[in-house]
């Protein structure tokens, strides 16, 4: 089974390399960028059958950190 | 007796050597060199530092591979025993990770790499790393760090400051940290996680710009500490 983890930065976090990218976007001449924020993907191939739990300790003990992160669990297949 | 310090040195680690060299200058004795594959810590340990560097290359956050290697399970279990832990750069993200100290260490605001000496103002001189210093002193230590722009929520850093936990303070904005933060205190006062290196300050120089021995006084209250506990 295949699982899709999603890693953003929780809301209020600042986000300099997203503000860094905005900026290069407006400098670029694209219009209408209200703001930009950077996370990360990350997916996993796992045993089939691997519970809900297991994972959610996965993202919380070492792929988020939940001080300044959240996540989402997706699966893919 | 003799002080036992050790020293952790992790894949990536790179000033594993300086801390070692640190605190061999100012004890006398000779750090114990100890592996991130580890399971166990040499035993009567009287200081646990970890060093900075970029860990496992920095991969997914800094410090946070670091945090889950097998030493770090002892860390933890000394910390709680109440052995003193001194985290620098590095090793005060590592700190963060393995949740031994609140918050988190972000991209600094800039996104540059800070690399220069700064002025810190010393906030709490009640723990063992900051006895020996007077509450408002600045001291100059220096800074190399691309990730130590400070964060933790407002309820956090209200608890850090009511509690006499922030250790030291940018006298003039660095990285973007929350309220100045350059180090912070556990609740115990006895784990210490700090951004600049006191390790690179431990005497002065001909040339003023190169040298300094701020960084010095904090292993000599280290010191002090264990000679009356």
């Amino acid at each position: 089974m295949q699982v899709r983890v999603l890693v953003r930065l929780k809301p209020g976090v600042l986000d300099p390399q997203g503000r860094a990218v905005h900026h290069a976007l407006e400098g670029m001449g694209f219009e209408g960028v209200a703001d930009v924020r950077i996370g990360r993907l990350i997916e996993l191939d796992l045993a089939d059958g691997t519970d809900d739990a297991a994972i959610r300790q996965m993202c919380e003990k070492l792929l988020a950190n939940t001080v300044i992160e959240s996540f989402t669990i997706e699966s893919i297949g | 007796m003799a002080f036992r310090a050790a020293v952790i040195t992790f894949p990536g680690s790179n000033c594993d050597r300086d801390m070692a060299t640190a605190l061999e200058a100012t004890s006398g004795t000779a750090a114990i060199r100890v592996w991130h594959a580890d399971a166990d810590l040499p035993e009567r340990l009287d200081l646990i530092a970890l060093p900075g560097g970029f860990s496992y290359g920095d991969y997914l956050r800094s410090g946070a591979m670091a945090a889950n290697s097998p030493i770090m399970r002892a860390v933890i279990a000394a910390a709680e025993r109440g052995v003193p832990v001194l985290g620098v750069c590095n090793g005060f993200q590592v700190l963060t990770e393995a949740r031994l100290l609140p918050g988190a260490l972000l991209r600094n605001a800039g996104q540059r790499f800070v690399c220069r000496t700064v002025d810190l103002t010393v906030a709490n001189t009640t723990s063992p790393f900051t006895s020996g210093f007077s509450a408002g002193e600045t001291i100059r230590i220096p800074v190399a760090h691309h990730d130590g722009n400070y964060y933790a929520d407002t309820e956090t850093l209200d608890m850090l400051e009511g509690e006499g936990r922030v250790a030291f303070r940018y006298a003039a904005s660095c990285n973007g940290s929350a309220r100045d933060i350059a180090g912070v205190l556990s609740a115990n006062g006895r784990v210490l996680g700090m951004m600049p290196h006191p390790e690179r300050a431990i005497e002065d120089a001909a040339v003023p710009a190169l040298g300094g021995a701020d960084g010095r006084r904090l292993f000599e209250n280290i010191l002090a500490s264990f000679a009356t506990a």
